[in-house]
């Protein structure tokens, strides 16, 4: 080895105790801590809500309503049913409206001014608190049908899932090669035909994922139905009335001073946590499989 | 075989004026919806607006200013929950902003093998996707303890200072801000990742040319080429924090004060309109809706700025 070699293989190697070497370690590790840090409240809110659901988690949890305060027992069938129909309503109005929506934003005015604006509008409306859509339809739907109830909860969940549902069916419709649509053209389809037959089908998965963890996101929101489900203590035959949802409950239980319904709360918890949780890595499969 | 230019034309006929025109309608169907979108924002904004008139006529901006919440009397002013909204996301800024762009760095940088840090990534994500509620369940029975426990500590031996002025009683200002900062540093992580992603490798390659450390590479280079896209997460952050609803309500107090203590209980917008809608009439519902369309400004200022600095950063990739 030549000493002009040495020279510089000693010049690239750094001396661990420099202050610039040591500065760059010691900010790898802030970095590392910074990681744990956020991974902390994850881990520990999966945990106690499962410690403390999983007691509660049987057949009862569906089938029994509700207990009042100082009773023993009781479920969350109501409350499931109540999130069932207002989840529902909102996915029957969110779905067809935000995938029309994305048809027209990717394959009709795709990159042009008018869908920027749009997406635009879309972003701004997923950042609206859910608190104000909730007063925004108790507004418009429960003061002129003179009634709380689970279908305008339904309502104000739909504002929620509309923006979300938007972006993803935009994104997943982006995605689908533009030879697919030129085939579909040249074999004589019209533009209709082009979108149901072709465009749509082929980007399936992703609308799907979308709707999804809307769904769940929407189970989990509990500001938009405070005020226009409102609550109710049992079982509801339509969905003009009032009704309990999953989240409600949770909240009214976790504030309340009754073992029996706090517990009942964690074992709510339990439920959208593990909806959100499936759903999440549902969507990731599918999405990986597209990659 | 050749086709005759007779077949041709009969092959080739014209689509029916009916096709066309179902066709188009099509296309205009799809539009309405579309600009159907934009109309829901516009609509948010009108009808929470007209309600809220009564209470803007009978307050103005007076209601900003008071802080007087008195059913009874009907006189009303959100000055304490304007305070609370920005204090609370205040709070949970300082407290996630550091962390968030931590974890970005840690995650846009290769310190992990790829497999276990696309894990992480995703772990971070779930952290946005809890239900607010189920983090107010989990902060009212497990860091309320925790939190009070550390604040009594703090007013004992720093209560001289006015932030840690008051002992904790258990729900407060404090414990919103933290509930606060856990829900959105996920969202200043994930964008932040992404502006740090986008920043072309040629620089950092240049940088780590010049003998850079990459820390140095960091602080110099990819930080500063990664700004305007950070500070837009941060922002749409803070719109996040502003409106969030449920976790906040269920561990702040709901008092209706000012205290420069973060010890003290406090309240917000949200959670203002979430104690009082059900069972509020009359001017009082204006007066929630008023606040309701205060909230609705502010966190629409926020996003749509923050949206623009996000835009122009992803027009620039």
């Amino acid at each position: 080895m030549s000493d002009s070699q040495a020279l510089i293989s000693r010049s690239l190697r750094r001396n661990p105790w420099a202050p610039r070497t040591l500065f760059s370690n010691v900010m790898t590790g802030l970095a590392i801590a910074c990681a744990v840090i956020a991974i902390i409240p994850l881990v520990a809110v999966l945990l106690y809500v499962l410690i403390n659901g999983v007691s509660r988690l049987d057949l009862n949890l569906f089938t029994q309503v509700q207990p009042p305060p100082r009773v023993e027992n009781g479920g969350l069938g109501n409350a499931l049913q109540g999130t069932f129909y207002t989840v529902g309503i909102a996915t029957l109005l969110a779905v067809p409206f935000g995938v029309m929506a994305a048809v027209f934003l990717s394959e009709f005015v795709r990159d042009t001014r008018l869908a920027r604006w749009i997406g635009f509008a879309t972003n701004v409306l997923s950042g609206v608190p859910s608190i104000v859509a909730g007063t925004f339809i108790y507004s418009a739907i429960v003061l002129t049908t003179k009634t709380f109830s689970a279908f305008s909860g339904g309502v104000a969940l739909a504002i929620l899932m509309l923006p979300v549902i938007v972006r993803t069916a935009t994104e997943a419709l982006e995605l689908v090669p533009s030879e697919l649509r030129q085939a579909s053209v040249g074999l004589g389809a019209t533009r209709f035909q082009t979108v149901a037959g072709v465009v749509l089908p082929a980007a399936l998965p992703g609308i799907v994922t979308g709707v999804m963890l809307s769904v769940a996101r929407a189970a989990g929101e509990t500001a938009p139905v405070l005020f226009t489900a409102l609550g109710w203590p049992t079982w509801i035959q339509s969905i003009w009335q009032q009704a309990n949802t999953l989240s409600l409950l949770v909240y009214k239980f976790a504030t309340a001073p009754y073992p029996n319904q706090q517990q009942l709360a964690w074992a709510g918890s339990l439920l959208l946590v593990l909806l959100v949780l499936v759903t999440n890595i549902l969507a990731r499969f599918v999405i990986r499989r597209r990659h | 075989m050749a086709l005759s230019n007779q077949q041709v034309t009969e092959i080739k006929r014209a689509r029916s004026p009916l096709a066309r025109q179902l066709d188009s309608g099509f296309v205009w169907l799809t539009g309405m919806f579309a600009v159907g979108v934009a109309l829901v924002l516009v609509a948010i904004a009108v009808r929470v607006g007209w309600e809220a008139l009564p209470a803007i006529q009978q307050f103005g901006a007076g209601f900003l200013t008071s802080s007087r919440w008195d059913p009874v009397e009907d006189i009303y002013g959100a000055l304490p929950q304007i305070y609370g909204t920005l204090v609370s996301s205040l709070i949970a800024l300082l407290i996630a902003m550091p962390i968030g762009i931590g974890v970005a760095i840690f995650l846009s940088e290769d310190f992990l093998p790829n497999k276990i840090q696309r894990p992480i990534v995703f772990m971070v994500e779930l952290l946005a996707a809890i239900p607010s509620v189920v983090y107010g369940l989990w902060g009212i029975f497990v860091l309320i303890p925790i939190l009070r426990n550390m604040g009594v500590a703090l007013n004992a031996g720093l209560g001289w200072i006015p932030l840690f002025s008051t002992r904790p009683t258990g729900p407060g200002m404090y414990v919103a801000g933290v509930i606060l900062a856990i829900m959105i540093l996920p969202i200043i992580a994930a964008i932040s990742r992404d502006a740090l992603v986008a920043v072309p490798p040629e620089l950092r390659q240049a940088s780590y040319g010049l003998g850079a450390t990459r820390w140095e590479t960091l602080f110099k280079v990819i930080l500063p080429a990664a700004f305007s896209g950070i500070v837009g997460g941060i922002m749409l952050a803070m719109g996040r924090a502003m409106g969030e609803t449920m976790a906040t309500t269920m561990v702040i107090g709901n008092a209706n004060k000012i205290n420069p203590s973060l010890f003290d209980q406090g309240s917000t917008i949200a959670s203002l309109l979430a104690n009082q809608f059900a069972e509020a009439s009359g001017l009082q519902i204006s007066s929630l809706m008023y606040a309701a369309f205060v909230l609705f400004l502010i966190t629409l200022i926020v996003n749509v700025l923050a949206e623009l600095v996000v835009r122009r950063v992803r027009m620039k990739v």
